[in-house]
């Protein structure tokens, strides 16, 4: 596999004011490991928008960073509601975020599509009932 | 320009301002979290009128310069004190969102 470094982190449900937490770990640990900004700047967002999406929607979840020598993969995994259909969920501004978290900031539907755009490859697996797994990868 | 220099020129009042070194270039409105994560620049001028400590971590990932909170709106103490630990500017002022605009465009920013 020629795996060069791994981060894991557990991503609490109960707290999205906080939220973001994991994602804030992982930039300053990419930073360490002397990754480019530009490359920095896609995974955090990428990241941090599906670290929400797991408090929000999923009642949060676990989040792997994996660094290969060519490329930075984004594992999200969580036992929330699952998507119904993804390829709605991934229309820009198709959301079914609470007032609550509305009144935040969050739910312009656009974190699903931001994850696609600051990736270069994306794969959603997502089974009703049981929950859902977002891989993402980032060539370096 | 700086963020302390835009600061001062503007007159905004500084709320958190860990990295007043920072260069500001071009500047992003908006309230919407993932609408900024997806449209701002690294090193732009956030302008909004959210308040919430999301904001930080939003500020810090999306890398602007700092965030400036328009139209008198105002932040927690836990909000300015996570700023500051996680070196993200934040300034507020009375102004509109439209005000410092165009006042950041005369100023070529
Ligand atoms: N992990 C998840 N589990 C269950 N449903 C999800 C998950 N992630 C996304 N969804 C569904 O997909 C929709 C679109 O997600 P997306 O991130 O694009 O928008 P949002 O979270 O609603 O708003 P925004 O990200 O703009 O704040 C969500 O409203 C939700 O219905
Ligand atoms: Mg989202």
């Amino acid at each position: 596999m020629n795996e060069a470094v791994r981060f894991h982190f557990v991503v609490d449900g109960e707290d999205f004011t906080s939220a973001g937490q994991a994602s804030v770990q992982v930039k300053k640990n990419l930073r360490k490991l002397g990754i480019s900004p530009e490359i920095i700047r896609k995974i955090s967002i990428a990241m941090y928008e599906g670290e929400i999406n797991m408090v929000i929607h999923a009642d949060g979840g676990e989040a792997d960073v994996l660094v290969y020598e060519d490329r930075i993969e984004i594992i999200l995994t969580d036992r929330g509601p699952g998507i119904a259909n993804i390829d709605l969920a991934m229309q820009e501004g198709f959301s079914t975020a609470p007032d609550n978290v509305r009144s935040l900031g969050f739910g312009a539907g656009m974190g699903l599509p931001n994850m696609k755009r600051y990736t270069d490859d994306m794969k959603i697996e997502s089974t009703l009932g049981e929950g859902t797994t977002i891989t993402m990868t980032v060539k370096l | 320009m700086t963020v302390s220099e835009m600061a001062q020129k503007l007159a905004l009042t500084p709320v958190a301002m860990p990295d007043g070194d920072r260069e500001v270039e071009g500047a992003y409105i908006g309230d919407l979290l993932s609408w900024v994560m997806g449209r701002a620049q690294s090193g732009n001028v956030w302008i909004t009128i959210m308040s919430n400590l999301n904001i930080v971590a939003v500020a810090s990932l999306a890398d602007v310069a700092c965030i400036v909170l328009a139209e008198g709106v105002t932040v927690d103490e836990t909000v300015a004190r996570t700023a500051a630990d996680k070196d993200v500017n934040i300034l507020s002022t009375s102004k509109t969102a439209y005000e410092v605009a165009a006042e950041l465009a005369k100023l070529d920013v």
